[in-house]
């Protein structure tokens, strides 16, 4: 009946010297994944979009569609 | 207060509260009520856990002549025990080893099988509903309907950056 004293201490410690690491590595993870497949090309996607946006045409299109209602279609 | 009969005693130590609540001699003119054999609960009481491995007693108290010798014997050396001997000295202690507490009941194909159907129930009284108490279907689902409001999207340019507008060809009328 000679076993080894447990470890009595420091068991706090020892399992945040493991999981500390990891849970700041998995989060700068996602975040930096999150960053290049999602705010990137969404600001790409923007950029792109307004980069040849022409506002006069594209309301007159809409106008012509027929769905406003303070301007009627041009014929009318 | 603190007795309580067998019959509750069962049904607590399976864990299920509700028939250890409920009473069984209720609404009996007090003159038909009769005393069922009853647990002392301010007593120790044993038990069979899986969780609690050492009951608060042992399961038989009163003990034969042949089993009173045996506990004697038992304050001896146990080698000098025989294999029955120690066997009927645990069953005496115990009344289910953890084999026979932990051994699959078949609860599961009860369980299983009353929920499906209870869903079946349920699907039929879903499908009676559809007929008898639904209301009319709302026009706005119609095919055509759907059409011209897609369309309409598509004319007011809704979210033409990511969504549905940049997906629409508007040179060519389709898809992109």
């Amino acid at each position: 009946m000679s076993l080894p004293k447990p470890v009595m201490r420091g068991l706090l410690a020892k399992r945040l010297k493991f999981h500390l690491p990891i849970a700041f590595g998995v989060a700068i993870t996602t975040a930096l994944m999150y960053k290049f497949a999602v705010t990137e090309p969404r600001k790409k996607a923007y950029a792109n979009f307004y980069k040849n946006y022409d506002a006069v045409k594209e309301f007159k299109a809409m106008r012509e569609a027929g769905i406003f209602e303070s301007v009627r279609p041009a014929g009318k | 207060m603190l007795r309580l009969t067998s019959s509750r005693l069962g049904s607590l130590l399976a864990g299920r509260p509700s028939a250890a609540l409920t009473s069984s001699s209720k609404g009996r003119p007090a003159s038909q009520q009769k005393v069922s054999d009853s647990v002392d609960m301010s007593r120790p009481t044993y038990y069979d856990r899986v969780d609690m491995p050492l009951p608060d007693k042992p399961y038989k108290d009163v003990l034969s002549d042949a089993e009173e010798k045996l506990k004697q014997k038992e304050k001896g050396p146990w080698s000098q025990l025989t294999n029955e001997e120690k066997v009927a000295l645990y069953r005496l202690k115990f009344s289910q080893s953890y084999a026979e507490m932990k051994a699959p009941t078949g609860e599961w194909k009860t369980v299983l099988g009353g929920m499906l159907f209870f869903l079946g129930f349920t699907g039929l009284v879903v499908w009676w509903q559809r007929i008898y108490v639904y209301p009319p279907r709302p026009r706005t689902l119609e095919d055509d309907w759907k059409a011209r409001q897609l369309q309409r999207m598509l004319d007011m340019r809704i979210n033409p950056v990511e969504g549905l507008s940049s997906k629409w060809d508007y040179d060519k009328g389709q898809w992109k």
